[in-house]
């Protein structure tokens, strides 16, 4: 299966972008070769303005673009685009309500050797609490790229998260089709339903096949857009299932194993088990082997999932 | 500055801090002492200079206002009113649950007001960015971000100093209403920024120093920022915080409260009087 990393989609989906839509303007914040804006910048130099290491005033710059009617996109990694200019997104771009893309790449633990200064868990509680704020985390290269020209029609805020490491290419790109607030049922089942986000949908499609071998009939879902979410679908599988796991590459605080339970509490209470990153920080180390410490990966998910039906 | 049009703007801008006294009070809430210093300014670039419509507040190619010292907004909408963009009497509803006028601007809510502001030091990114789009697309517009004094101790006010000078924003001009009091007291005595001005010029930017009370001076700055190019202008204008209302000037204690009947009575009468010798 090939492999490649989201943030590298978002960079080539920037370019893809540019040649229909005219008015799209790039911004970053000293890494854009990290975030891969680089790509569009080398394409689309005129349109791509570097803000230097602040991302506070990149987020306001963004902000003032967008009110003048244009695209924009604004890029950092998730814990300076979500953490250092949380106000700024809050107060210049979600309450006057401007239409302003926010591309955070390397979110989540699997940013590795950097550590944990760098590998923002959090993002996704921060962002989704905000008023009028769409939250999008797509779980590979088809995914992400649909997502980034999808979410350039869709009118207001939104953040968009892209990790560093490579990972499997789950979607096909001549069938698939991205629905914001659309959640996706990739494998039907009636034991219990697998809820998972980012780039740990392709461990639960891992570990569904792991269980159906153990006669463990488990229905996996991909949650792309973590707000608004998809409330019909989790409510379905709450019915018909009876059990909900959670999976992300976040804390298990605020982002979508809250989200999940939110819904399920209040229309159709089930249990629901959250694997995520428990209330801690991460450490150096290679994102592979860090996913596997922190239990992000198809051999936990599977280990979880059948310790919620008591096997 | 000719002289009728002088005389018309004094005589605006002494209606645009009664239209303030009037908001604050009925409020019973908000920030009369830095909105009255800095409504010279502000009238004379909505009555004078800005090209806005009033009839057509969103027009692509208006001139563009950020107040980043957001809380002033008495001022921005007493002079939208007196431009037409509203009625005058509306702005007793200032605060008030249902009204427009938020204790902070809404760009959203309120036509004329081009970005929402409040949270210090976040206006003039957004102007920044209002001005290289206007870059980008050759426009003509140009974009004027209003801050406080204590308001630059913020660090996201450098952090745009630094990219408007970097991409030479010829169409961005700053002004900074040098009130010389914040909340906690004299800038000085808080949270020294001086000297402004050779801050200003150190990030790489056209420094203009005037009294922001004499719209002869007013004019000139924002004229000769007109003919500077290929960097962005600050002018730093000494204010009086309070201007106009004896007891507010320079009293701190008038950074953010409003007025009980008996002090609006002395206010509104000391501008009354202003407003019938002005009018003559």
């Amino acid at each position: 299966m090939d492999k490649k990393a989201t943030r590298e989609s978002y960079g080539e989906a920037l370019v893809m972008l540019a040649e229909k839509r005219p008015d799209l303007v790039v911004l970053d914040a000293d890494l854009a070769a990290a975030t891969k804006t680089g790509i569009f910048k080398k394409a689309y130099p005129d349109k791509h303005f570097d803000c230097g290491i602040a991302e506070a005033n990149m987020m306001g710059v963004a902000a003032g673009i967008a009110s003048t009617g244009k695209l924009v996109f604004a890029s950092s990694f998730a814990m300076f685009a979500a953490g250092r200019a949380f106000e700024i997104v809050r107060n210049s771009i979600c309450y006057p309500n401007l239409n302003v893309k926010i591309g955070a790449t390397h979110a989540g633990i699997s940013v590795g050797e950097d550590g944990a200064s760098h590998q923002c868990n959090e993002d996704i509680a921060l962002m989704t609490a905000l008023p009028n704020m769409t939250v999008i985390n797509p779980a590979d290269d088809v995914e992400a790229k649909a997502a980034v020209l999808a979410m350039a029609d869709y009118v207001g805020p939104t953040y968009m998260r892209f990790g560093r490491l490579a990972v499997p290419v789950i979607n096909d790109p001549a069938t698939y089709k991205f629905e914001v607030g659309k959640g996706v049922q990739l494998k039907d089942g009636k034991d219990i339903t697998i809820i998972a986000t980012g780039l740990m949908v392709g461990e639960a499609i891992e570990a569904g096949k792991a269980l159906a071998e153990q006669g463990i009939d488990a229905r996996i879902i991909n949650i792309h857009t973590i707000k608004p979410i998809d409330r019909d679908i989790i409510i379905k599988a709450a019915k018909e299932t009876g059990k909900i796991v959670t999976v992300e590459e976040h804390s298990v605080i605020g982002g979508l194993g809250s989200a999940v339970a939110n819904v399920v509490t209040e229309e159709c209470p089930v249990p629901v088990i959250k694997i995520g990153v428990n209330d801690c920080f991460g450490h150096s180390g290679p994102a592979v082997d860090l996913l596997k410490e922190f239990g992000l990966c198809a051999e936990n998910i599977v280990n979880v999932t059948k310790a919620a039906l008591g096997k | 500055m000719d002289a009728t049009l002088k005389k018309q703007l004094e005589i605006t801008a002494t209606k645009v801090r009664m239209g303030i006294i009037e908001g604050v009070f009925n409020a019973k809430a908000g920030h009369p002492g830095g909105s009255l210093s800095v409504a010279d300014t502000l009238t004379y670039l909505y009555m004078a200079r800005m090209n806005v419509d009033p009839k057509n507040p969103t027009m692509a190619d208006r001139d563009r206002l950020v107040l980043s010292k957001g809380h002033t907004a008495p001022a921005l909408y007493s002079v939208l009113a007196q431009r037409g963009f509203f009625p005058v009497e509306e702005l007793k509803t200032l605060r008030k649950i249902g009204s427009r006028l938020q204790g902070h601007p809404v760009m959203n809510k309120v036509p004329g007001v081009d970005m929402s502001t409040g949270s210090l030091g976040q206006g003039v990114s957004a102007a920044c960015g209002m001005a290289l789009s206007g870059k980008i697309s050759n426009d003509t517009y140009k974009v004027y971000a209003i801050l406080g004094d204590g308001e630059i101790e913020e660090g996201q006010v450098w952090e745009s100093a630094m990219f408007a000078a970097h991409y030479q924003l010829d169409n961005l001009v700053y002004v900074v209403d040098n009130n010389n009091l914040q909340i906690d007291g004299p800038i000085t005595q808080v949270m020294n920024p001086y000297p402004i001005d050779e801050k200003f010029a150190a990030f790489g930017w056209h420094v203009i120093k005037i009294n922001g009370h004499d719209f002869d001076e007013i004019e000139k700055a924002f004229n000769e920022a007109e003919t500077v190019a290929n960097q962005p202008t600050v002018i730093i204008q000494k204010t009086i915080k309070g201007k106009d209302v004896s007891y507010m000037e320079n009293n701190v204690a008038w950074h953010g409260a409003a007025p009980n009947k008996e002090q609006y009575d002395i206010a509104m009468a000391e501008l009354q009087a202003k407003l019938d010798e002005l009018q003559k």
